[in-house]
């Protein structure tokens, strides 16, 4: 009992931290049509930043510091590297993407020296806690209030704000949005910053679990959270946030289990089913190509 | 036309000819020792699963990120298929032996003799014979894989390609399965490229080989796909590159063709992945992640994106670059520079990054855009004949 | 001699609750021209896209060379949804792919021009030859099929010739002229040997007079490769001029058919193009 208690409650908690990253994913995808293969990258830079950024500032400081430098990444990844690019093939810019994700790792191992770094520890959220007879850290509880607390805000944001109704406007159609005066280029950036935003959150929360980074770190949870993304039906925040706290409680019952070599597995297996059967996602819209 | 297409046929033979002597020359009057053959050797295998891979996405228009799965496939199964049975409990002793006990070497030994020109006939076959075992086994998957996948739209198609590359990697690495993968241990032992010189009765070189074995494995494969993109199929797959309605409209099985140009472009990732093993010397699941595919897309794109000699050349400057020549970038007196704080493990790659990222964003289309290099010599003529006017 | 070559029979597609295209019944015959038309969103390249398996219509049945060729009724949750007419007439499920049914011999073009854009005029023409090929991917790759490489070669070239296009075979697609790219695309239709030809717009954004060469040429390749044509297309000189019969489609409904000349006198048509001052009627 105790057991699966803990299973469940860390399985909800690595499911919160994929859903911040996954919002990014899917908000990408639903205004630019592109997979942003540096999104797990930024989520990973974010990390080392905190590391770097503690070490000489006390935390007050450098977790604010850690957000705006990472916001300032995403915002500066787009302008760079797929604004140039806006009328080229979509093949084009995810190999852009792909080319960042790339540089940013590369970079990170560089600035490491290629050893892992610890995570400083946070107080208040790295302190244990015990929940029904399962010992956790308190990071497990606040994940899921947190990862609530900030949809409902996106999503007042993304309904009820100028921004949030460009945001829809640009992901219903690009081009006529722009014939009707949307800056296009502002609410492109908006979605970076915010996607971005929620990383660093969750990068925040990730490691504070996991708490070795190396370079490589966020190519994973960048992956499934963008699996989860698209489980939940790319462009849809709920769907992604559904998506992602239940990748994140099959990965922790699978990691339980013998079968542990295929927890990384499992999701791309879901993946395929999920593309295969229903591709529009749990909530997508099916769209229908003009010929 | 007819006579020039000739000439042209008969001019690139020459040229094969002459690369593949000159291989052979250098590689006995250099040092063996020397960074040229590594490059060559490494750049040769690149070049091979490099062109397989711009079959696919250059050629087909299918962004598959799928590759490093299928060079597993096929490295997996040359190792499996040819580590000599003597040593056979020692790579798997893990697993208290080998589940599989066939060697295609041996078992070609048994036929002509495991010593001097039997030997080295039973050696050429048996690696040949799991070469191409290799790009089989690559293709299979592929086939498989291929069914639900290949439906999919762009972007969706090239992360559920990197996903079954995942689930191929964690496989191999199951221990349930140690007995025939050797789980996350590598396996050794098998025939290299090494095991291709010419010895004498007392063990010592006559003549090295080691770098022409791969130069005449890529060199035929990337032969075969240039026919192969050259013929009516190849314009198929053009046609659903350039436009999946129009081509189906023309009578085109998207599908069928689809499928084909993933297996084909899988059989050779496969035998490239032998080839890689057979460099390396060793197989290990961990090295075939996303990040080689990657880095393996990055190449096709600086040689151009539907350009064959764009990406052997790309890959032999890759290589060349990360192995050799920048390759003090990662240490401190870089060029006489003495920066300890910059000059230090990972500036290489960061550089590298820095380049590919810039001819992305500033040079799409690479260093030969969708040209091949007879191409350059014909606008050359063109030009001077309307000089010459 | 009136053979008939294409018959849609109540043929509706519905896209959610859109009926785009409405219990729509027409015919084609050996060696005709027929035209169909309609103001803008009248369901005109919809009904095309539900003939040759773009689309699989929602309900209804199209034959071609007297065989059944699709048919659909309506399933799952176009069930419910369903608003057309002649639920229940169809009970099989036929739709072949893009791709066969210009095997069995339908080829289209486009309203929009989908040519091979980086490939040059002969290979956009010599692609249409891949599908009656008897060839396969060995025997392509090791030349095995060189006879059947050079008679295709040599149709092409016999196609282009009769187009009057050989001086430009080597151009690519792209670089061509809007209407030389519109003729191009109908070469390459006519490379695939089919029986029956769809026209999409094959007029738009020409001037009078490239219009009329388009006319002449029409006329000129139905002789020549003894085809039936069905034509979508705005411009009335040309339809009037060419059309054995037209078929007039409104908002997914036909509401006139007939020779040019009966079109061009039906007031329901003339309803529908100039528009009805409802209220007068009142």
């Amino acid at each position: 009992m105790e057991f699966a208690i803990s299973i469940l409650l860390s399985g909800i908690s690595v499911g919160g931290q994929y859903a911040l990253i996954a919002i990014g994913y899917t908000l990408v995808y639903g205004i630019l049509r592109l997979i942003n293969f540096a999104h797990g990258d930024v989520f990973m830079a974010a990390g080392l930043m905190m590391v770097y950024l503690s070490a000489s500032l006390p935390l007050s400081v450098s977790v604010p510091l850690m957000v705006i430098l990472t916001v300032a990444l995403g915002f500066a990844i787009e302008r760079i590297a797929y604004k140039p690019l806006r009328s080229a093939p979509r093949m084009s810019v995810m190999i852009s993407a792909i080319g960042v994700s790339y540089l940013l790792q590369n970079l990170a191992t560089y600035v490491t020296g290629g050893l892992p770094q610890m995570y400083p520890s946070i107080p208040g959220l790295s302190a244990s806690v015990t929940i029904m007879g399962a010992t956790t850290k308190w990071v497990t509880v606040v994940t899921p209030v947190l990862v609530v607390i900030l949809v409902v805000a996106l999503t007042q944001l993304i309904d009820h704000t100028k921004v949030g109704m460009a945001m829809r406007a640009v992901s219903r159609d690009f081009e006529t949005a722009q014939l009707m005066g949307i800056k296009i280029n502002s609410v492109i950036s908006a979605t970076f910053i915010i996607g971005s935003f929620l990383a660093a959150v969750g990068s925040v929360l990730y490691f504070t679990n996991y708490r070795s980074i190396v370079p490589l770190s966020g190519a994973m949870p960048g992956l499934k959270a963008f699996v989860a993304a698209v489980f939940g039906g790319i462009g849809s925040i709920p769907g992604a946030v559904i998506g992602a706290f239940l990748i994140g409680i099959c990965e922790t019952i699978i990691k339980g289990s013998n079968w542990t070599v295929f927890s990384d597995a499992f999701t791309f297996a879901l993946l395929i089913v999920v593309l295969v059967t229903k591709p529009t996602g749990l909530f997508g819209e099916k769209a229908t190509d003009k010929v | 036309m007819k006579k020039t297409n000739k000439r042209g046929s008969f001019i690139a033979l020459i040229c094969v000819i002459l690369m593949l002597a000159l291989v052979v020359v250098l590689e006995n009057t250099v040092p063996f020792t020397s960074m040229l053959f590594t490059v060559l050797k490494k750049g040769a295998v690149y070049a091979l699963v490099v062109v397989s891979m711009n079959l696919l996405n250059g050629f087909t228009g299918l962004f598959s990120l799928g590759q490093a799965g299928f060079m597993l496939l096929g490295a997996y199964t040359y190792a499996i298929f040819t580590i000599p049975s003597d040593v056979r409990d020692s790579v798997f002793y893990l697993f208290g032996g080998s589940a599989l006990h066939i060697s295609f070497p041996e078992m070609f030994e048994s036929v002509f003799g495991s010593t001097g020109v039997g030997g080295a006939i039973s050696l050429i076959l048996g690696v040949l014979l799991a070469l191409i075992l290799a790009g089989l086994v690559a293709a299979f998957f592929a086939y498989l894989i291929g069914l639900p996948v290949l439906r999919l739209k762009s972007d969706y198609l090239a992360i559920a390609t990197l996903g079954f590359a995942e689930i191929i990697r964690a496989v191999f690495q199951w221990d349930k399965l140690g007995p025939v993968t050797n789980g996350a241990n590598m396996l050794k032992s098998f025939p290299s490229f090494t095991s291709f010189n010419l010895k004498d009765a007392g063990g010592h070189v006559v003549l090295r080989l080691s770098t022409l074995v791969p130069f005449v494995v890529a060199t035929l494969c990337i032969f075969l796909i240039v026919l192969l993109i050259n013929s009516s199929y190849g314009r198929a797959f053009k046609a659903i590159r350039e436009d999946e309605v129009a081509a189906e409209a023309m009578g085109i099985n998207l599908f069928k063709h689809k499928q084909l140009s993933f297996c084909i472009s899988s059989f050779f990732a496969g035998v490239g992945g032998a080839l890689l093993a057979m460099y390396s010397n060793q197989v290990q699941a961990k090295v075939f992640t996303a990040a080689m595919t990657y880095e393996l897309l990055l190449i096709v794109v600086i040689g151009g994106i539907g350009s064959v000699s764009g990406s052997c050349i790309a890959a032999f400057l890759y290589i060349a670059a990360s192995e050799w020549w920048l390759r003090g970038l990662d240490e401190n007196p870089f060029l006489g520079i003495d920066a300890p704080a910059v000059f230090r493990v990972g500036l290489r790659l960061v550089v590298f990054s820095v380049i590919i990222m810039i001819v992305v964003l500033f040079f799409r289309r690479g260093i030969m855009g969708d040209r091949e290099l007879p191409d350059l010599f014909r606008r050359h003529k063109k030009a001077a004949k309307e000089v010459a006017k | 001699m009136s053979e008939n070559v294409l018959c849609v029979e109540h043929v509706t597609m519905q896209f959610g609750g859109v009926v785009a295209v409405n219990d729509l019944s027409l015919e084609v015959n050996q060696g005709e021209i027929v035209a169909l038309i309609g103001p803008n969103g009248a369901g005109k390249t919809t009904a095309f896209n539900c003939i040759t398996g773009v689309y699989e219509p929602t309900n209804g049945k199209v034959d071609f060379m007297g065989a059944p060729m699709v048919e659909n009724f309506p399933q799952g949750n176009m069930k419910k949804m369903y608003l057309g007419e002649h639920n229940g007439d169809y009970t099989r499920k036929l739709n072949p792919t893009p791709d066969r049914i210009t095997r069995l011999g339908i080829a289209r073009t486009f309203q929009n021009i989908r040519l091979f854009s980086a490939l040059t005029v002969f290979e956009n023409v010599l692609i249409a030859k891949h599908m009656r090929a008897r060839q396969n991917f060995l025997s392509a790759t090791f030349r095995l099929n060189w006879a059947e490489e050079r008679r295709m070669r040599r149709e092409t070239m016999e196609l282009l010739e009769r187009q009057g296009m050989t001086h430009l075979k080597d151009e690519r697609a792209a670089n061509l002229p809007y209407g030389i790219q519109r003729r191009l695309e109908i070469a390459r239709a006519l490379a695939t040997e089919p029986k029956l030809l769809l026209l999409d717009e094959p007029a738009a954004g020409m001037n009078p007079q490239e219009t009329q060469e388009l006319t002449d040429f029409i006329r000129q390749i139905r002789e020549e490769h003894n085809l039936s044509i069905f034509m979508i297309e705005h411009h009335m000189d040309l339809v009037m001029q060419i059309s054995d019969r037209i078929y007039v489609l409104d908002f997914g409904k036909l509401i006139a058919e007939g020779t040019p000349s009966e079109v061009q006198n039906n007031q329901r048509v003339i309803d529908a193009y100039l528009g009805v001052a409802d209220d007068a009627e009142n």
